[in-house]
């Protein structure tokens, strides 16, 4: 079976801040239409990890390889979208409207002084329809609750048509009720739409029921396959420590 | 009268418009601390005999660079940024208008603003710097917003977010600039802030938001001007009654927002 396109290509990336590693010799591929869980302990370097993919931090050492380009000479950076973890007050008061914020979405595809376009227009409303949030077209994003207004970012995001999606904690300040339609429906992008995504969490059991393939990380790679045969009580003792104990259950 | 209305409805105009941005970054203080900022550029314009507004350009432009870049390299807190601009440049205002001896009435013009001292060629510096202002604006819009919104987001987009964030301090500096001879430069923030969180009452989108301010501040200015053209009072105190005026009257009319 031939492998699927290399998206995403670490090699031996390390990361210090302040003098400190929070990131030591990462090593790992993200392939076209993988559905990639991140876990870790706090502090473990999990958003760190993020933000070196989008280029917003630089490692100390190793190199970074996107659609198969060395990550600083990247310039297609609507190619991957990133939906970052959200202080859910930040934006209550900001006037703008549902479609304003998906429209911003674009703004990576166009160059300095290129106004909106209808294919522009176009590609915001199927976002805007892809994430259920169309009928709070002209609604402001302050009026929304936690969990549209996640909707409402995830379609920001899809509006650049993007090739991967990346998502830091994303459920957070969501209730658990719409957090299952959350995950339903990264699943349902991942699935339908063939949309590669990278997925940070903290929440174990969602990362095992959820992803394809999951990556522990604890400042270096503890385990990278699939979450069926990686998640132990073994494995998630090195992440979490000694008072660990994996219990299975069905309800969310 | 007619040029203090040519220059009073230009800076209407480009008055909101970079208020807007810095009233939704949470940045209002910033007009005010240019403002001071100028002040100081104002004294060295009159201490040695030059038009003031250019040297108030320049010291906020590079007032603006300074802020921006110490807030960027995060070793200060934003709004303590702000603080220590605002009262250091008064301090150094203060200190050349004492070897300058003291306040005279052009020193008052540009502190409270007047519209009989506005002079043909202030008003072509106001058309100019405003169109540059308009233009900067009109053609940065959609990454402007984007930076307003989700620095971070911009930022991961390939958007050149420091690049960005120092063209908004340099306009707001250049239209503090421009207003001081109408609105004065301590009034100059008010105008800049007060138009759009009267706007943001009406619980409308970004641009029409934008435009509701807009017309705020126009309304604010002509009023302002006519009444001081009228009542004799200093022009920047009555075009900021008014821009509070319409600000009370925009709470009541929304207040549940």
């Amino acid at each position: 079976m031939q492998l699927a396109e290399t998206y995403i290509e670490l090699n031996n990336v390390s990361f210090k801040y302040d003098k400190v590693n929070v990131i030591e010799n990462l090593t790992f591929t993200v392939r076209r239409g993988e559905y990639l869980g991140i876990i870790g302990p706090n502090g473990g370097g999990k958003t760190t990890l993020i933000r070196i993919i989008l280029g917003l931090l630089h490692p100390t050492m190793g190199s970074v390889q996107l659609f198969g380009k060395e990550s600083h000479d990247f310039k297609e950076r609507y190619r991957i979208s990133y939906v970052p973890q959200h202080s859910t007050q930040s934006e209550l008061g900001f006037p703008a409207t549902v479609f304003e914020v998906v429209r911003s979405g674009r703004v990576a595809r166009l160059g300095f002084f290129q106004s909106f376009s209808r294919k522009d227009n176009d590609a915001v409303l199927k976002a805007m329809e892809v994430a259920g949030v169309t009928e709070h077209r002209n609604t402001l994003v302050g009026k929304l609750s936690g969990g549209e207004r996640q909707r409402v970012f995830i379609a920001r995001a899809l509006a650049s048509e993007p090739e991967i999606l990346i998502l830091d904690e994303p459920t957070v300040g969501i209730d658990i009720g719409a957090q299952k339609t959350f995950y339903e429906f990264l699943t349902s992008l991942n699935r339908k739409h063939n949309l590669t995504i990278i997925f940070v969490s903290h929440d174990v059991g969602v990362i095992s029921k959820e992803v394809k393939t999951v990556l522990c990380l604890n400042h270096n790679l503890v385990c990278h396959g699939f979450p069926e045969d990686l998640l132990s009580e073994s494995v998630l003792k090195e992440l979490y420590g000694e008072n660990v104990a994996k219990i299975k259950h069905q309800h969310v | 009268m007619v040029r203090a209305f040519e220059a009073g409805i230009t800076i209407g105009v480009v008055a909101p418009m970079i208020g807007m941005f810095l009233v939704v970054r949470r940045y209002s203080l910033m007009a005010d601390t240019l403002a001071h900022v100028s002040l100081a550029g104002v004294a060295v314009g009159l201490l040695f005999s030059f038009n003031p507004i250019f040297s108030a350009i320049a010291l906020s432009v590079c007032a603006g660079v300074g802020m921006e870049s110490l807030r960027g390299s995060k070793r200060i807190f934003g709004e303590s940024v702000l603080a220590l601009f605002l009262s250091g440049s008064l301090a150094v205002a203060v200190v050349i208008i004492s070897i300058a001896k003291g306040f005279n009435s052009s020193l008052f013009s540009y502190l409270f603003g007047s519209i009989s001292t506005v002079s043909p060629s202030d008003v072509w510096i106001v058309l100019s710097l405003a169109l540059i202002v308009f233009l900067n604006i009109f053609f940065l819009y959609k990454e402007l917003f984007l930076v307003s919104f989700d620095e971070e987001v911009a930022q991961a987009s390939g958007v050149p977010v420091r690049r960005l964030n120092l063209v908004i301090v340099v306009l707001a500096a250049l239209a503090v600039s421009l207003s001081i001879r109408i609105v004065g430069v301590l009034l100059i923030g008010a105008l800049m802030v007060i138009p759009v969180i009267s706007g943001m009452q009406y619980g409308k989108g970004f641009r029409t938001t934008l435009f509701i301010s807009i017309i705020f501040s126009l309304i604010s200015v002509i009023v302002g001007l006519f009444s001081s053209y009228y009542f004799d009072i200093a022009s920047g105190g009555a075009i900021v009654a008014v821009a509070l005026i319409i600000f009370i009257l925009s709470l009541a009319i929304n207040p549940k927002r």
